[in-house]
């Protein structure tokens, strides 16, 4: 093993090259993380439409879980699917073993649930910076800093002891994804606690230039964590799903580097009209604006690598999830920029319209492409022939694709009529709504946008059984190329 | 054209490049937008009357952001014609330069906060805490009656020292008084003299009803009902008001 962990290859007729143990951990925590992220998201959903779901408990209340919501989407259920994704395909593409080999992945896969554990129940308990993405306290942030960087390193490590010259398009994006989430989550979280036994802690910035610093995380929260980290995932999954090359290298390069570019700029956008100084607030609108365009290349870069093989979607049911998960890619990267235009986000800002928004990018996006990529990878992880029932996945698409519909749609409306109501004068020049008149409007749409809630759930759970029975009842794969040794491998 | 492109292959071959010139591109953006709002005066308004929060005030804030009150109430008034009729003058940056963390909030579940300071009575606050839709019926408010348990502020001054540390002006008196200062002001019969002295504008009162115990709930409502009222508009002119 010594022999292999120095090199990264084995003799012929050795062990699998390949580190999988650890990888098919994250992928069992990404269909967990998920269903437990989703069943919170319904729970408080639930909370907004019928309060006395509250409990009168303080464990319970929608303050303290919202963010147990959003963490377990965004960080447990995204973060694991990244690790499970970017792990997997650094190794093929690089035809390398994981550096640091099975001690490495197993660290990274139980540090980082440690963190997720950690700061849930610091949520429950009411322990939390109170910054939005960012809640968990010093104590966690500072294990969060160790074990990403020794994913940097691993990852890093394999691409550095990779058998082909060129470092596969899917690795750039992965390798900023990380690079820039240590930058940003350092940059976020400096604070001073108040005693070493003390678990609170106050943040190094404070007001405006908290709030600016706060949304340049905020919002490249989604950019690398939600974005480029996935469009790693895009670079692999549909090629190779579909059996085609990358539409256009020339694309990925420009789409690559002006998408890390640009996206940095765009955290302004979150506080337009507040006290942050106008300057800021047009830069953020202007780059938020020409986003639109490297996010535009990159979706065009993934649906185009399908010209040819657009037949497959109607016989490869994961391959739809991952198209399907472009398309609503580009249509949540068109939605963004027009809300960053200030006098569009006059009226949407701190309406549900943001929430539909981030829920059309969050389900359909991120949750699809993973969902495509737990479909494509378990059976190559557990080396069966085929996911147990495609009608299954067939029927979770069509679920789940309801869902979003159900919830974007009653937060357009929401949004829309909540901003207007605010804004409202009647024809004396008095405020037309008081404010709990704009919350009684509300309900039904939160009764609808819980019910597409349930739907993606529901959606989930038909997977996370699928996945099951494909584990344990799925037909064997004959021994593929894929685990032959070193030298075999290089034909993948 | 694109020329460069077939350069690209050099960056391809080389992770520790790679590495290097993605955190330099990413790196610009945020230095170009973060660094002028620390080295520019001028983009904290040069208003007077921000004062740091009293020890009682501060706690109460505490409560604010445990129990996630940020994720459906504002404290940021956009400088438009219905915000301020319903709720007030615009949201200076002046007037959350002591917060950490910033609590501007980024959805209107609930109304804005920004200046609830002194439009409800302390006695509303409690019951509207306790029990939401006893006081306004429609509302989807989680219910908070356990605040009403004793405040924990046996280190209170070492959270002002650690506020300290981040730029709070607290000074040595303040500190070493802290204890005193915030059972002062929720105590309505106790001396206030020294504990006004320190804190301009700051009021005692037994913020939750009972003047006896000191609890969450007088924390929690001490902070609410002092929420933009330090700034008094009456004295404020544009130039003041103007950033960079």
């Amino acid at each position: 093993m010594a022999a292999i962990a120095a090199t990264g290859r084995v003799a012929p007729g050795d062990q699998p090259v390949f580190v999988e143990g650890p990888i098919r951990a994250f992928a069992i925590a990404t269909a967990f993380w998920g269903v437990v992220g989703f069943l919170v998201g319904v729970v408080i959903a639930l909370q907004l439409a019928f309060p006395l779901l509250n409990l009168d408990l303080e464990w319970t209340s929608f303050g303290r879980l919202r963010p147990v919501h959003t963490s377990a989407v965004i960080f447990a259920f995204g973060g694991n699917a990244l690790f499970l994704t970017s792990l997997f395909i650094v190794q093929r593409t690089c035809r390398a073993r994981l550096f640091g080999g099975d001690d490495m992945g197993w660290f990274l896969f139980w540090g980082y649930q440690f963190v997720i554990v950690m700061a849930a129940l610091g949520y429950v308990l009411g322990i939390t910076q109170g910054k939005e993405y960012a809640e968990p306290e010093w104590y966690v942030d500072l294990w969060l800093t160790v074990v990403w960087v020794f994913y940097l390193i691993a990852f890093g490590g394999t691409i550095v002891r990779r058998e082909e010259p060129h470092i596969y398009v899917a690795n750039w994006f992965f390798l900023a994804f990380i690079i820039t989430v240590a930058l940003l989550h350092i940059g976020n979280n400096i604070s001073i606690p108040v005693g070493l036994g003390s678990s609170h802690s106050y943040s190094a910035p404070a007001g405006v230039q908290g709030a600016m610093i706060q949304w340049w995380y905020g919002h490249n929260a989604v950019g690398f964590f939600l974005t480029a980290g996935f469009l790693g995932m895009m670079y692999y999954l549909i090629p190779k799903q579909a059996d085609r090359p990358v539409y256009s290298y020339r694309l990925s390069i420009i789409h690559f580097w002006t998408l890390i570019f640009l996206y940095i700029w765009a955290g302004p956008h979150h506080l337009h009209y507040t006290a942050l100084p106008d300057w800021a607030q047009t830069l953020g609108m202007v780059f938020s604006v020409m986003l639109w365009m490297p996010s535009w290349g990159g979706m065009i870069n993934g649906l185009m690598t399908l010209s040819g093989a657009w037949d497959k979607l109607r016989t490869n049911p994961a391959l739809r999830f991952s198209v399907a998960a472009v398309g609503f890619y580009g249509m949540s990267t068109f939605e963004g920029p027009v809300m960053s235009i200030k006098a569009v986000n006059g009226l949407s800002h701190y309406t549900d319209w943001t929430i539909g928004h981030v829920h059309s990018g969050a389900m359909g996006w991120v949750g699809f492409i993973s969902f495509g990529a737990l479909y494509y990878l378990f059976p190559v992880l557990w080396r069966k022939k085929a996911i147990w029932s495609e009608r299954l996945i067939s029927w979770h698409f069509w679920v789940a694709t309801l869902g979003i519909v159900f919830y974007i749609t009653a937060m357009w409306v929401s949004g829309i009529m909540q901003g207007l109501m605010w804004r409202a004068f009647d024809e004396l020049g008095f405020l037309q709504y008081s404010f709990v008149e704009t919350v009684e409007a509300m309900h039904p749409y939160y009764v609808i946008r819980a019910i597409g809630g349930v739907l993606y759930l529901a959606g989930a759970l038909i997977m996370a059984f699928n996945l099951w029975k494909t584990v344990t009842e799925g037909e064997a794969a004959e021994p593929a190329p894929r685990f032959a040794p070193a030298h075999a491998v290089a034909a993948e | 054209m694109f020329r460069w492109l077939r350069d690209h292959g050099v960056i391809e071959r080389n992770v520790v490049l790679m590495g290097v010139l993605t955190l330099l591109t990413v790196s610009i953006g945020g230095l170009v937008q973060i660094v002028p709002l620390f080295a520019v005066e001028t983009t904290i308004e040069r208003v007077q009357g921000v004062r740091p929060y009293t020890p009682l005030e501060q706690m109460g804030r505490n409560i604010y952001v445990r129990e996630g009150c940020y994720v459906c109430h504002s404290q940021m008034i956009r400088p438009f014609r219905d915000e301020l009729e319903r709720y007030g003058h615009f949201s200076l940056a002046a007037e959350s330069m002591y917060d950490h963390p910033f609590q501007w909030g980024s959805k209107r579940t609930g109304p804005d906060l920004a200046r609830v300071g002194g439009r409800y009575s302390d006695d509303w606050h409690a019951a509207h805490l306790r029990s939401p839709r006893a006081v306004v019926p429609a509302s989807i408010m989680p219910p908070y009656s356990f605040l009403d348990r004793p405040l924990d502020y046996s280190r209170v001054a070492d959270h002002l020292r650690a506020l300290r540390a981040v730029g709070v002006p607290y000074t040595d008196e303040m500190i070493a008084n802290a204890r005193a200062d915030l059972e002062a002001q929720a105590r309505p019969d106790a001396d206030a003299t020294a504990f006004n002295a320190r804190y301009a504008r700051a009021r005692q009162a037994a913020f939750d009803g009972d003047p006896v115990r000191i609890t969450e709930m007088d924390a929690l409502v001490a902070y609410l009902q002092m929420l933009g009222t330090l700034v008094d508009f009456r004295d404020v002119t544009p130039a003041q008001l103007r950033q960079q």
